[in-house]
């Protein structure tokens, strides 16, 4: 049942990278692997160009999250620039009728289940807690306690079997997550009850400054058999390989055999969030070497190498992200704050006469200042 | 009307709850054969199967966040945590998402968890399983606290709790498990008082004594005893911890003008001191003297052969009853 790539314990994981399972070289050359080739094999050059556009808006949506940042639009911003692959290559396999759990950090896997510019920037500017109808886009909101939506996941799975569907949960957290008692919680409870979900541990190699190291001495993927959850390890830069794991795992959850596990193997680009600087804890070397790898030049070379990346195509990619930009910014600038009141709304589903006695208080108060102004 | 033990009335709640409601399910550590170690739900996976009362691995943050995830899915999970002093580990789940997802989704996720608590002390339990943590739980924005000191009120406020559209802290005090009540199995919940209504356990005139749970039956003897001595006290059983229900409280203290709250948790930063603050805002000029706190000390829960010595007994809040008479205090003397 395991499909881990490889359990062998390393010492030092960053010179561990490269035992990944890929199907293209950081070249774009298309390469071979037995356990992927076949979950990918029906994936034609239209449907790799559309994962590749969605990588191009993704980065675009990041970049454009980052300049909010810096001009104090946005209160805050964690980029996923680097991570596309893993996010675009896990969240477009799941239907619609799927469930998501996502990190603060998967702006990618909101995108892909829909979100217009509002929904990824409402909660980063500050005027709410989330961004998008958790209902609407099925997937829930987003998640800053470390690793706690892999436990919500897991349940929301049990509620699955218990309606008697065929629909998966997927979560996201990152290799910090794994040393988070809930993470492993969750792959306790997911086992024991053979829950259909998909674990995604997206490896960006730090949490905040702390290397994976601090958290793992042996890949994070080699974990998840002894939960009793078959895992996989494979390059979190490739889309083809991260399309085909994780298409290999929901087939696997949604088939009635339990959870499945995929460490992907990625690297963030930029800081944890627009707060920290990478600089004080990073080598510019190891950041050219994963620039080397970047996952967007990696599909484009591929897709030029088998003639199905022409200029035309390219421009048009380039004109949908020029769009999708100038959409972000004005609507961010056009988000206004709610009433004051507002702030006690939604505490409670029900009355609650304590919260009311308050909300009656305060809005007395905010009156004085309306009569105020009118004197 | 039929005579039941808290424990059969909480463990009937559950079934006719359960029955109404599939999208009820139970959760918890050895809630399935055993039907868990105070048999709260002794009976119910014959009855219900075992999707349906879980057995859940030993993870008291697993439970909690498992709850959550089946709750964005449309079920109304009760959770039964084992023990009061087992509920830390999922404390993190409690407060950061079962109370905060309302909230945190505008609304659009609703959280009708049900915590179900063994709680306090009074049993002669080993460490860790005597604690009172309701504090913790009342500060949490979010979550609604009720405990229950009768029967009657356990069988009721369960089914309420577990209707509610909201994360309901439920604690059920240990040492009441087995006392007997006459319950009423066909009550018409929509005619029942509502949840965060308190209930006057017994009317007076000189004294108000606000408490809850298992101290609801230490207050009435204490009453009884005083009114040996010519003392007429209110005692109030607050049954929601919150919203705390100010309407009656307030009634009473504005009427007796003197407020005594007990209760076996610790005093620093208690429920006491919340309740005496409210109260102060609220009647400050109806108070004919300073209201006084009788509670559990200071300090970790004592070894079991110790515990009386801890939770505050009918001498204990008679004393606070003299205090707040002006009465030569027979016992302290001394104002804390």
């Amino acid at each position: 049942m395991t499909m881990v790539h490889t359990l062998t314990p390393t010492a030092d994981l960053k010179t561990d990278v490269d035992d990944v399972a890929r199907l293209l070289t950081a070249d774009g050359e298309r390469i071979h692997d037995s356990d992927l080739d076949g979950w990918v094999a029906d994936l034609d050059a239209a449907q790799l160009r559309a994962l590749y556009r969605d990588m191009v808006l993704l980065r675009r949506i990041d970049s454009e999250g980052m300049a909010l940042q810096r001009q104090g639009q946005l209160g805050l911003w964690a980029p996923s620039n680097g991570q596309e692959a893993t996010q675009i290559g896990t969240a477009r396999v799941l239907r619609t009728d799927d469930f998501a759990f996502p990190s603060y950090r998967e702006t990618g896997v909101v995108y892909a289940r829909g979100a217009k510019p509002e929904g990824f920037l409402r909660a980063w500017r500050g005027e709410a807690h989330s961004s998008y109808d958790p209902h609407e886009l099925g997937t829930a909101v987003q998640q800053i306690i470390i690793g706690a939506q892999a436990l919500h996941a897991v349940g929301y799975a049990m509620g699955i079997q218990r309606d008697g569907a065929d629909q998966v949960v997927a979560t996201w957290f990152g290799d910090g997550a794994t040393s988070q008692g809930d993470v492993n919680e969750a792959m306790v409870f997911a086992a024991s009850y053979q829950a259909p979900v998909v674990f995604v541990c997206t490896n960006n190699q730090y949490a905040i400054s702390e290397p994976v190291g601090v958290q793992a001495k042996a890949p994070i993927a080699g974990r998840a058999p002894g939960f009793g959850i078959p895992s996989m390890r494979v390059d979190g830069n490739d889309i083809l390989a991260v399309t085909a794991a994780m298409r290999w795992a929901t087939e696997h959850a949604r088939t009635g055999k339990g959870p499945a596990f995929i460490e992907a193997v990625t690297y963030r680009m930029g800081p944890h969030t627009t707060s920290d600087d990478p600089t004080r804890y990073r080598d510019k070397d190891e950041l050219e070497r994963w620039r080397e790898r970047d996952p967007l030049t990696r599909v484009e070379a591929y897709l030029r190498s088998i003639g199905e990346f022409d200029d035309a195509f390219a421009a048009q990619v380039q004109q949908d992200a020029d769009e999708l930009g100038a959409a972000v910014r004005p609507t961010c600038l056009a988000m206004t704050s709610a009433p004051a009141l507002s702030i006690l709304d939604n505490v409670y589903a029900e009355p609650h006469t304590g919260l009311d006695e308050e909300k009656t208080w305060f809005a007395a108060y905010l009156d004085g200042f309306a009569e105020e102004a009118q004197r | 009307m039929t005579e039941l033990t808290m424990a059969k009335a909480l463990n009937e709640g559950l079934r006719r709850a359960m029955r109404d409601d599939d999208k009820v399910l139970v959760m918890g550590e050895d809630i399935g054969k055993l039907g868990g170690v105070f048999r709260i739900t002794d009976g119910l996976q014959a009855e219900f199967g075992a999707q349906r009362i879980v057995d859940t691995p030993l993870a008291e943050s697993g439970i909690m966040g498992t709850a959550v995830g089946l709750a964005y899915r449309g079920y109304r999970p009760v959770v039964e945590i084992q023990f009061d002093g087992f509920v830390y580990p999922a404390f993190d789940q409690i407060v950061s998402n079962v109370a905060k997802l309302h909230y945190r989704s505008q609304g659009a996720v609703k959280m009708p968890i049900t915590i179900r608590i063994p709680w306090a002390g009074g049993v002669g339990a080993a460490e860790h399983h005597s604690e009172s943590p309701e504090a913790y739980f009342v500060h949490t924005s979010g979550l609604r606290v009720v405990a229950v000191s009768n029967p009657q009120d356990a069988y009721v406020v369960l089914r309420q709790a577990i209707a509610c559209d909201d994360p309901v802290v439920f604690f059920e005090p240990k040492r009441l498990y087995h006392g007997k009540g006459e319950v009423d199995l066909d009550v018409d919940l929509a005619d029942a008082a509502p949840m965060g209504l308190a209930r006057i356990a017994r009317a007076g005139s000189d004294v108000t004594l606000l408490t809850y749970g298992a101290q609801v039956s230490t207050a009435m003897d204490a009453a009884t005893v005083a009114e040996d001595e010519g003392i007429d006290i209110e005692v109030i059983d607050l049954r929601s911890l919150s919203p705390v229900d100010y309407k009656t409280v307030t009634a009473s203290v504005r009427k007796t003008g003197r407020v005594v709250v007990t209760h076996e948790a610790a005093r620093e930063a208690g429920l006491g001191a919340e309740l005496i603050a409210s109260v102060t805002e609220r009647c400050f000029y109806h108070l004919e003297t300073p209201p006084v706190r009788v509670t559990g000390w200071d300090i970790p829960y004592p070894p079991a052969k110790l515990e009386k010595n801890h939770v505050p007994d009918l001498d204990r809040i008679l004393d606070g009853v003299d205090r707040v008479l002006d009465r030569p205090n027979s016992l302290t003397g001394v104002e804390l």
